[in-house]
């Protein structure tokens, strides 16, 4: 598997990437060890479940700041998150085929804002 | 070298299967080429669609290309193009495409034997005598190199990015390096992700060309009043942990490996052959996609899925690889390859040597689990009016 393991519960795909995969159904009050090729530096203590496939916040993140998974941009934060959050639709969202924020972008070549 | 045994055509090419494919012209000869192809004995295969007698050019011209190149398919031994005889596109040029290749082609007009009692009737005596055909050809030898390769994902999840589709990518890079061509499509899932695909292109005008297709996707779903957001990821995507369509995106790339991209084709446009990776500009609707890249020559095609996807095709057998392993436990017997012991430890590269093995041994003449449970689904992707530039077949 590319990336790195996390206490056979949680992938880091790229040592720049603020959140990590579960590899298995995490509960609150788990805990994520500090691990090289991460940027777990001290224990991280899960805020809430996170199932199965779903991401965790590793550092924290601010409402409009970039998320990064794979070593590139997934999304931008539309909230503040914690470490230990689950990260996931409710506090990420897409940068892409968005036209209701086109007006921001002149230079995008987009139709109507829906 | 990697051989298999393979069914060799008179123009060359080389089939993994050696069926008889009734071709219906519109939905309204589908329903006689289901039939046909129930009665008509083994090995013959219909491809049933939904598209009308009539369709606007751009449309219409996709739809002749789709049938065309199903039936020069090299795993199509024989083909019968049947159609109801009031249709636009030309019954005739359709089989002339087919028997270009060299391979015994048949028509049947409803309307001209008499309708449709009389057309099931001529159309399995016709199927029976093309399948007799068919069966003369010989297998022989036949390199990896002469294998086009189609990569497809359905039902993705987070598990598709971690393990299925870098697998397959992996088995992808392994075919290449023997000479084989590989393709994978699905356009919007390029989004967020094609500044990562234009760095691998080799040259300006495929990597103008590929990021002119994405933005035609990204604007087609402004175009139709649709937030992208609402529709990908799907919901089933996001229940398995993707948030954004750029995640869903990067992780779905990687299913085509790790070489040079060559070019980029049209839907349903023949695929070059002579090794390397083609994308193909499709949507993301996999039935429709995987019929594209079949229709554009791909003998074989690997379906990664996560959440678990059941889909076959008429005239390529489809390898369905997942990374999950809860979807490996609930539906062993439509999976061929059990991608998720990537958790329990085994390299990616071992995963894809595996892959690698069981495309050979697909091409060889085993048959997937799709192919044993009779899943043959089918669809033509339709040119909608308010398709943008640079769509496919506008």
């Amino acid at each position: 598997m590319k990336g790195t393991v996390v206490d056979d519960v949680a992938l880091v795909m790229d040592a720049g990437d603020v959140v990590a995969t579960a590899l298995a159904d995490l509960d609150a009050g788990d805990r994520l060890p500090p691990a090289e090729g991460t940027p777990i530096d001290e224990p991280i203590r899960l805020e809430e479940d996170v199932p199965f496939g779903h991401k965790v916040a590793l550092v924290r993140i601010d409402a409009g700041d970039e998320v990064q998974k794979y070593g590139e941009v997934i999304g931008r934060a539309s909230d503040g998150i914690a470490p230990g959050e689950w990260v996931h639709t409710h506090n990420c969202e897409s940068t892409r085929g968005r036209g209701d924020l086109e007006d921001a972008g002149a230079d995008d070549p987009g139709g109507e804002a829906v | 070298m990697d051989e298999f045994e393979g069914y060799r055509r008179p123009d060359g090419a080389v089939g993994v299967r050696n069926h008889v494919a009734v071709i219906p012209i519109s939905v309204t000869a589908s329903g006689l080429a289901k039939r046909v192809a129930n009665d008509a004995g083994d090995g013959v295969r219909a491809t049933p669609h939904g598209m009308g007698a009539r369709q606007p050019a751009p449309a219409r011209e996709q739809t002749r290309r789709v049938l065309s190149g199903v039936g020069r398919n090299p795993n199509v031994g024989a083909a019968l193009v049947v159609a109801l005889g009031t249709e636009e596109i030309d019954t005739d040029a359709i089989a002339d495409d087919v028997a270009a290749t060299g391979k015994p082609v048949e028509t049947l007009s409803i309307r001209e034997v008499g309708g449709t009692a009389a057309a099931v009737e001529a159309g399995i005596e016709r199927a029976r005598g093309l399948r007799a055909e068919a069966d003369g050809a010989r297998r022989e030898s036949a390199d990896a190199s002469e294998l086009i390769f189609a990569v497809e994902c359905g039902g993705s999840d987070a598990t598709s990015g971690i393990a299925a589709n870098p697998a397959v990518g992996d088995a992808c890079d392994r075919l290449v390096a023997a000479g084989g061509t590989v393709s994978f499509s699905e356009t919007p899932e390029f989004i967020g992700a094609e500044h990562v695909l234009a760095e691998r292109c080799v040259d300006q005008t495929t990597r103008d060309r590929l990021l002119d297709r994405v933005a035609a996707r990204e604007d087609m779903a402004r175009e139709m009043g649709v937030d992208l957001r609402g529709a990908q990821p799907t919901p089933g995507n996001k229940e398995g942990g993707l948030t954004t369509i750029e995640e869903k995106s990067l992780g779905a790339i990687v299913k085509g490996g790790t070489t040079p991209i060559r070019g980029l084709v049209d839907y349903a446009e023949s695929l070059p052959t002579g090794g390397g990776l083609v994308l193909m500009d499709t949507p993301g609707f996999d039935v429709e996609s995987v019929v594209g890249k079949v229709a554009g020559g791909a003998q074989v095609v690997a379906f990664t899925t996560g959440r678990g996807s059941t889909t076959g095709n008429p005239i390529a057998p489809v390898i369905k690889v997942t990374g999950n392993p809860n979807t490996w436990d609930r539906m062993a017997n439509n999976i061929d390859v059990n991608a998720s012991t990537v958790m329990d430890g085994e390299s990616l590269p071992s995963i894809g040597e595996r892959i690698y093995r069981t495309i050979l041994d697909t091409a060889d003449g085993r048959r997937t689990e799709a192919e044993r449970r009779g899943l043959t689904e089918f669809a033509i992707n339709e040119v909608h009016a308010t398709a943008p530039r640079g769509g496919t077949g506008s």
